[in-house]
């Protein structure tokens, strides 16, 4: 069963200089009970491709092409009221950044509180449920915590509360966008333990975005590789990781996710630029950089299966 | 919460006691004998002596200033020429007439501007948004005594909706609220501008902050996030906005008691300097000063009351 199928997504930004064509014909699915993770650098769409599973993109933003099909609905013809309906019962997340995901005039309780503003649950119910999750997410004291606002916290655990607020609707899809990127390594390792155990519990879909190609590795059951607003490469984590059939991918991978410190928030450098997303290149749009280029990047590249489930957008991978 | 209101309070009475003394430094330094000038031209120079030792002038500065200072933190202003009678009680008979008018000026901006600078925000770019902004500017631009005998002669003289003059009477509560209208109106409605242009501000910052987006991608309803997840933060640059303006209020409140012939402080001001009873101006002054103070104190406490980050750096 899928949870989220996403076929042949586009985005586009308006922009001074022109649309910014930021996500090209995006295609992925997220299987139910899985944990698939999107892997790429900076500014290759992936938080651009998060607002829009949850339409949320920016004024400017628009989705020029595709589906989103989320339990069998296709998101993009969904409108606000619908849209939001969905957000927080059906599609949680968590996003990157703890110290500014909470209202800082608002307790913890309370917030927790408003986010079951369609429960039939009295006050009292609710806040006990806020509390259990609390305790499931190990914050001390929950029924405390409560009456504490977030500044009263430490970052790891804003990250936990964050996640409690995520999971306490049990949905069926948990978006994580860079959860641990502002965490240091242990708190990383401890979050990262904390999610797939309630995952576990709750039985959801989850879509982690990451820089960090070592947890990827460790929480993930299928990968995404992003690559200027396309999907150069997916599979399952073994797949991808084991035999990378893309040169990006390769390229990423040559940095042994297991040798890099935990500190390293930035995913190896490879030379050369990102293409400029307003006036994308015809052909494969890896080709500027890549060093096993041939005549036929030149052309525009299709989606090849070297091995079940395993793609890749390049012609390298159709000789086996 | 506590140790943060006693901070305050104390960094108040440090304010006063500055005020004071910087009041006191200026009165010295006025060129001329008080004594002369209280006495006029016909007094003889045995009678200015006697008024000299009276109010204390033969002493030494120091002592002066410290005579000065006390007295002035029991409440003793000294007394006014004319009549003879206390300073405190004089000023504090007008006080009330004056905190109303300032309240209502109040109630004026607040009413008025943060629902529209909260509109301005929320429909930003529209032509809703671009009214407000070129209405806030307009009235900001206004002085205030335009407004009050604009208001004055439209509302009062040709329309004949509201009284033009005076406070009402003292029994009648609508009475003294429709005579509180027209002059509150011209004490606010600058500050109606002012508000508008901070909570848009304000609000449109607010209104990108990611924990914005964290309670959105909650589908929580747009008015909730509007009004309990942004509001409850943009609002906190205006109080202290408020605070601070209230400096401002309180020369407008100055205008709108002459051009409506209210009474209040700041016509008694106005009376004491032609007059020339520098007591009552040095004590109107003064209470006018602390009046400042208490009002930004409560501006400090009402920060602290709604914003838990400020409460716990305290
Ligand atoms: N509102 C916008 N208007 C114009 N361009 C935008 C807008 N939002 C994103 N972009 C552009 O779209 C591209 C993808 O941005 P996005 O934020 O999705 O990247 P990302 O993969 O999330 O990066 P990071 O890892 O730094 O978070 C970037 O080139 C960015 O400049
Ligand atoms: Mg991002």
């Amino acid at each position: 069963m899928t949870v989220l199928a996403i076929r042949g997504l586009n985005v586009s930004f308006a922009t001074e200089g022109g649309d910014l064509h930021a996500l090209r014909d995006v295609a992925f699915d997220v299987p139910a009970r899985r944990i698939v993770g999107i892997v790429g650098e900076s500014g290759c769409g992936k938080s651009t491709l998060i607002n829009a599973i949850l339409g949320l993109l920016a004024d400017n933003g628009r989705i020029t092409g595709g589906q989103i099909v989320f339990e069998g609905q296709d998101l993009t013809r969904a409108d606000a009221a619908q849209m939001r309906a969905l957000r927080g019962p059906r599609i949680s997340t968590v996003f990157q950044d703890p110290m500014g995901a909470l209202n800082p005039v608002l307790s913890v309780g309370r917030q927790m509180r408003n986010i079951q503003y369609r429960s039939s649950l009295g006050r009292a119910a609710r806040d006990a449920r806020s509390a259990e999750m609390l305790q499931k997410v190990r914050i001390p004291d929950p029924e405390a915590a409560l009456s504490r606002y977030p500044h009263e916290f430490s970052g790891g655990m804003k990250q936990r509360i964050a996640i409690a607020m995520a999971l306490m609707m049990e949905p069926a899809l948990l978006i994580a966008d860079e959860p641990t990127t502002a965490l240091d390594a242990t708190l990383e390792v401890a979050t990262i333990e904390l999610l797939r155990d309630l995952q576990d519990q709750i039985g959801c879909s989850v879509l982690f975005i990451s820089h960090h190609l070592g947890v990827i590795a460790e929480l993930c059951d299928d990968v995404v590789v992003m690559y200027a607003g396309e999907v150069v490469e997916r599979g399952t984590v073994r797949q991808v990781f084991r035999t990378p059939r893309h040169p990006y991918t390769a390229r990423l991978l040559e940095c042994d996710p297991a040798r890099q410190s935990g500190r390293t928030r930035h995913l190896p450098v490879i030379p050369g630029d990102l293409p400029d997303l307003r006036n994308r290149p015809g052909g494969c749009i890896f080709a500027a950089r890549c060093d096993r280029r041939g005549e036929a990047c030149a052309a525009p590249q299709t989606e090849r299966e070297p091995a079940p489930g395993h793609r890749a957008r390049c012609i390298l991978a159709e000789a086996t | 919460m506590l140790g943060y209101t006693l901070k305050r309070l104390g960094l108040a009475v440090v304010i006063v006691s500055l005020a004071m003394a910087i009041l006191f430094v200026m009165i010295y330094l006025i060129p001329g004998d008080p004594a002369a000038v209280a006495l006029g031209p016909r007094a003889t120079e045995a009678m200015r002596e006697s008024l000299r030792v009276k109010m204390g002038l033969d002493q030494p500065v120091w002592v002066q200033f410290w005579n000065f200072f006390t007295r002035a933190w029991t409440g003793d202003l000294g007394n006014e020429v004319l009549s003879d009678r206390p300073v405190a009680q004089v000023v504090m008979e007008q006080l009330p007439h004056t905190l109303a008018l300032i309240a209502g000026g109040m109630v004026w901006s607040v009413a008025l501007g943060i629902p529209l600078g909260c509109w301005a925000a929320v429909k930003r770019g529209s032509w809703a948004d671009r009214v407000v902004g070129i209405v806030s500017v307009a009235v900001i631009a206004v002085p205030s005594f335009v407004v009050a005998i604009y208001a004055l002669l439209i509302f009062a003289v040709t329309l004949r909706w509201l009284p033009a003059i005076g406070a009402g009477d003292a029994g009648d509560l609508g009475d003294r609220l429709t005579h509180l209208i027209l002059p509150s109106l011209a004490v606010g409605l600058g500050w109606v501008g002012y508000i508008a242009r901070m909570v848009r501000a304000s609000m449109l910052e607010v209104l990108e902050a990611q924990h914005i987006r964290t309670a959105r991608a909650f589908g929580l309803p747009e008015t909730m996030i509007t009004y309990r997840y942004a509001l409850t933060i943009a609002i906190l640059p205006t109080v202290t906005l408020l605070g601070v303006g209230i400096g401002q209020m309180l020369s407008s409140a100055v205008f709108a008691e002459i051009v409506f012939a209210r009474p209040g402080v700041g016509k008694l001001v106005y009376d004491a300097i032609l007059t020339r009873n520098y007591p009552l101006v040095t004590g109107a002054v003064l209470v006018t000063t602390v009046l400042f103070v208490l009002i930004n104190l409560l501006a400090d406490l009402l920060i602290g009351a709604l914003d838990p980050r400020v409460r716990s750096r305290f």
